[in-house]
Order: structure tokens, then sequence, then C-alpha cells
């Protein structure tokens, strides 16, 4: 275990050094939160009871999701994995007595986590001193608060799992960026980054909620505001980690598949 | 111990022609070539001894250590190291092994070498106590004492290159694996490094195969040397075998006075003349090389002379001209 802790931490520390990389992340997120805020705002002046949730619980769903972006974003892929698949640097990963899926994950999830450590901050800050039906409220209550730190955890599992999934694809594809660019645009949608969840049509909603994109944005941000709670939300959480098991299960099933069969060319 | 019988391995590569039509009708039908990369390669290797793996570019010497690092599946053949196949149990193996890859990188690039080898003990599992013993020592074989604060990106070639055997070596490996250890590096470092692997192998009974291109690292480390070519195992011997190999040529270079240049009979031939100096190589078959002398110094006066022995380089590029590879 310790040196998948050790990986992780390397790929931590790595990470908070890119400041300026932060900064404009941060100045990014900013825009995008108040946009959002704004956009819903002139639906819900038009007339609050046709959303299933109220504005406080949007405004809290949006500032969470800015400001833990990192955690759950499928745009986001480390250079190093990828360049170690198209230029052979594996051959040395492979050298090493760890396990690869295992490596991979842990340094996305360290790569997630650094990133959102470095952001999260100076976001959760404005937004809770924000004018009242903007701002960033506590938390339903402590069991919510609970709840959605729980379910955020599994949440970065779920996420960094499937971004496992698109580097193992790797093998296959060399080179990647439309990969990238479908995956993004599908999962985004899917797990109610572009429009939350609860917007959708109940019938889309049903199915949504089953899939492990749910899982790895949504539910959280429900969670905190209390729009899912009691017998529901342990239901949310028990999926989650299916879901999470399930992902691990088939990465890894993958990875030693593609492994039997890679080649590394030339010196 | 390592013992490989009989490995095959075939790559299939996607060829095409250079231009616009071909890479169009590459898109709707490719064609692949299979590449026979190791045909039947077989060969054993006792504990604790320094082996050169020697052949051209492209002659399967890399996939060979890919093969036996447990990088690579071979299609068929056994490979057994230490009573472990290296691809089926890859985790157990590389424990006992090192490797370093000339022409890649295992240091972190942006942390410091130091950071870096932290890593490493700790993926290997190395005891902190043992970790800073073999640290120590390696620091001061290889010289890295100012290099252990700085990052991989700023080092030279040859600090990059000591920093990377140092890393292959904090486990402890029973086997070292090295593709190209001294590619690049100047002579300096190459002796360094040659000194380093030698003692290595003395010390510790490390068992070491090399891959290389610089024949004097053959010379200086190998006690028996492989040759490969297109994939299949050409020789198997120490460098006198190799020399036996080579032929009978000798070559002798006179230096005459005058301007009588001296003709070289039978079982001579002239390979370089300018005037003054006389280069001849001497089929030692058919004329000995006191005969050769008497016969020239007969005809002018012979000021100096020298033998030239065939360097190792010369005989290697003679393998592979007889060996068609």
């Amino acid at each position: 275990m310790s040196a998948y802790l050790s990986l992780f931490r390397i790929r931590f520390l790595h990470n908070l050094q890119y400041r300026t990389a932060a900064l404009a992340g941060l100045a990014t997120q900013y825009a995008w939160g108040f946009m959002r805020l704004l956009a819903l705002r002139a639906f819900y002046a038009e007339n609050p009871a046709a959303f299933p949730l109220t504005f406080a619980q949007a405004a809290d769903y949006v500032w969470l999701q800015q400001a833990f972006l990192a955690l759950y974003t499928m745009w986001d892929y480390d250079p190093d994995i990828i360049e170690s698949v198209r230029g052979g640097h594996i051959a040395y990963d492979l050298v090493r007595p760890v396990d690869m899926y295992a490596r991979w994950f842990a340094t996305t999830m360290a790569r997630r986590v650094a990133r959102a450590a470095l952001r999260c901050a100076p976001i959760l800050l404005v937004a809770f001193v924000l004018p009242d039906p903007m701002r960033l409220h506590l938390p339903a209550s402590m069991l919510a608060f609970a709840l959605y730190v729980l379910s955020t955890m599994l949440s970065v599992g779920v996420a960094s799992a499937l971004t496992t999934l698109v580097y193992i694809a790797h093998f296959q594809l060399l080179n990647f960026s439309g990969l990238r660019l479908m995956v993004a645009a599908v999962v985004d949608m899917l797990s109610g980054f572009t429009i939350p969840l609860p917007f959708y049509p109940q019938a889309l909603q049903n199915v949504l909620n089953l899939l492990p994109f749910a899982s790895m944005h949504d539910l959280p941000l429900r969670l905190y505001s209390g729009h899912i709670a009691g017998m529901a939300a342990v239901q949310g959480v028990a999926l989650q980690a299916f879901w999470l098991a399930m992902l691990l299960l088939v990465g890894h099933w993958w990875m030693g598949r593609q492994l039997q069969r890679v080649i590394v060319q030339g010196g | 111990m390592i013992e490989l019988n009989g490995i095959c391995k075939t790559f299939r590569v996607a060829r095409r022609g250079a231009g616009l039509t071909r890479a169009v009708r590459a898109f709707v039908k490719r064609d692949y070539q299979v590449i026979e990369a190791l045909k039947d390669v077989s060969f054993r290797i006792p504990d604790g001894q320094m082996v050169g793996y020697i052949g051209p570019n492209g002659a399967g010497k890399s996939t060979t250590i890919k093969v036996m690092c447990g990088v690579l599946t071979p299609d068929s053949g056994t490979c057994v190291i230490d009573g472990r196949t290296p691809w089926l149990e890859r985790k157990q193996h590389v424990q006992h092994i090192g490797a370093v890859f000339g022409q890649r990188s295992q240091l972190w690039w942006d942390v410091p070498v130091g950071d870096s080898m932290e890593l490493i003990r700790d993926i290997y599992r190395v005891d902190k106590i043992d970790f800073r013993t073999r640290l120590d020592e390696l620091t001061e074989l290889l010289q890295l004492q100012d290099l252990l604060t700085t990052p991989a990106r700023s080092l030279s070639l040859g600090q990059r290159m000591r920093c990377e055997l140092a890393a292959s070596l904090l486990h402890a490996p029973r086997i070292l694996f090295l593709d190209e250890p001294t590619i690049g590096l100047d002579a300096v470092s190459k002796l360094a490094v040659r000194a380093f692997i030698k003692r290595l192998n003395q010390q510790h009974g490390t068992t070491v195969l090399l891959t290389t291109h610089d024949m004097q690292d053959i010379e200086a480390l190998a006690q028996r040397i492989l040759l490969i070519g297109k994939g299949r195992i050409l020789l198997d011997g120490t460098m006198q075998d190799l020399k036996a190999h080579a032929g009978t040529d000798k070559t002798l270079i006179f230096t005459y006075a005058g301007d009588n240049a001296p003709v070289p009979g039978p079982g001579m031939t002239i390979r370089e003349h300018t005037p003054g100096r006389l280069t001849v190589a001497v089929d030692t078959a058919c004329i000995s090389v006191a005969q050769a002398i008497a016969q020239i110094s007969a005809q002018a006066e012979i000021t100096d002379m020298e033998m030239a022995a065939v360097s190792a380089e010369e005989m290697v590029a003679g393998l592979y001209r007889e060996y068609q590879i």
C-alpha cells in the first residue's frame, strides 16, 4: 500500500507547484459560477414553481461544482500517463513491482485532489459571502454534510476509475484527442455537469440516476442541500460504492488484457 | 540463473507508402507486415556472469531484454529467471531485477533526484536502513553528492546515467539488465560507468546482461558474448572465439625512407598507400608475419613499423557481413 501512497504523494506535491495554472483556473471558475447562476436566475424569475430544486439548492449545486471542479471533470488528463503510453516509457513502469492499474488510479486520484485543493478555498470563501439567494448555504443538516463528504470521496473514486479507463483505451488508439472530446461531451451531459440532473425530464432522470455518471458528480451536490435525503440518500451512496467497485474491476481486467499484448517499440 | 528456450516473438506493423493516394488507400485497407523479432532464441546465463549482448540495430536485443523484464509476452517459448516466468509473475519477478534503458529515463523529470530515489525505495519496499547504506555507497561510487538535490531535467547526460544506474540498484537486484548504458556518454563518463559495473559484478556477484553498440564496453566488461541478428542467436562465446571467427588477417603499417615504394608479394594486399607509408593486410594462412616483414624490408629502408590488431568494431562488422545481418 505504501508504494501507492508514495505515488499519490509525489503526484500531489508535483501538482501543487503549478500556481499560475491554479490562478487561471480560479478566474474561470468564478466566471462560470456567476454565469450559471445568472442564467438560472432568469429561468427562476419566470416561474420558480416549475423547477425541482429551490433556487438556494441550485446555487449550492453550482458553487460546490465550481469549487471542486477538478474532482469531477472529464477534461483533464495526466500528460505523464499519456506520454508513457505514446512514447513507450511504460516499459520502465512495467519493471516496477507495482500493479499498473492501481498505479494509474492512484496518480489520477492524486491529480484530481491536488488540483481541487489548490482551487477550492478562494471559491468557497467568495461563494459564502455573496448576497443571499446567490450564496453557498450551510449544509441542510450535519447528517447531510456527513453524507456529502462520504459521497464526494466515492465520486472522486468513480471519476478517477472512469479516467483510468480512458487511459487504458490509449493502448489501442495512441492519438486519443478525439476520444477525449467525445468522453468529455457525453459525460458532461450525463453527469449533470452541463445541466443539473433534476432539470431533466423525469423518464430520463430515472435512467440517468442509475448510471455511474450520476455517481461521479450529481449525487454529492444534491446530498449537501438535502435535495436527496433519508432512504434515497443511503441508496444513492450504496449505488456509488457499487459503481466504484464495478469500474475498478473492469479497469483492472482490461489493463491486464492490454498489458498482455503491449508492444514497446524502439530502443 | 536465466534460461530461455525457443522464444519467438512477432510484431504486426502497419505499412503504407508515402503520399496522399497511398494514405487514402491505407485508410480503407491496411497492409500489415509481420516482423519476426525473435526466432527460436535460447540461451542460459548462470548466476554472476557478465554477458554482452550484441547485434545490429533492429536485431532483437531490446525485444529479448523486454521479454526477460516481463514487459513483453512472447508468442511461444519459455523463459525462466530464478524460477519465475517474467510475464506471468511480473510483480514478484521485477522485485529481483534492475533495468536501465539508456534511451529512456526512470527519474521523475521535475523533482530532485533524491525524491525519485525515495519513491523508488517505497515502490520496492526497501528497508529504510538498507536504503540509506546503499544510497551512501552508490553516492560515493558514482559521485552523486551534488546531483541528489538537482531536478532530473537539469542533469547532463553523463550525470543522468550515473543517477539511473544508482536508481536501478537501490533494491539490490540479483540481475541487472543494461540496455545501451553508455549511449551518448563522453569518454570519462563511459570509463566511470564501466568501472562501476565491473565492481558491482565482482563484489556483489550481480548477473549483468548488457546490450551496446560500443565494442569497448564489451571488451572491458563481457566475459561472454551473445551475437544476435535478424532475431536469431548467431554466436555464443568469448571475445577470443569472436576473434578467431573474425578471420586470420593481420594489418601491418610500414613507414619507409626514399622514393622506391616496396611492392608486396602474394599473401599481402595493399590497404592504403601514401608516399612514405604503406598499409598491407597479411593473410597469415598463406604467409607468416615474419616473412611479410622480411619481404618488405628487403625492398626499402623501413624506418618504422606497426602491427594493428583488428579492432573489435571491425570484427563485429565482419561478423555482421558474414551472417548477412
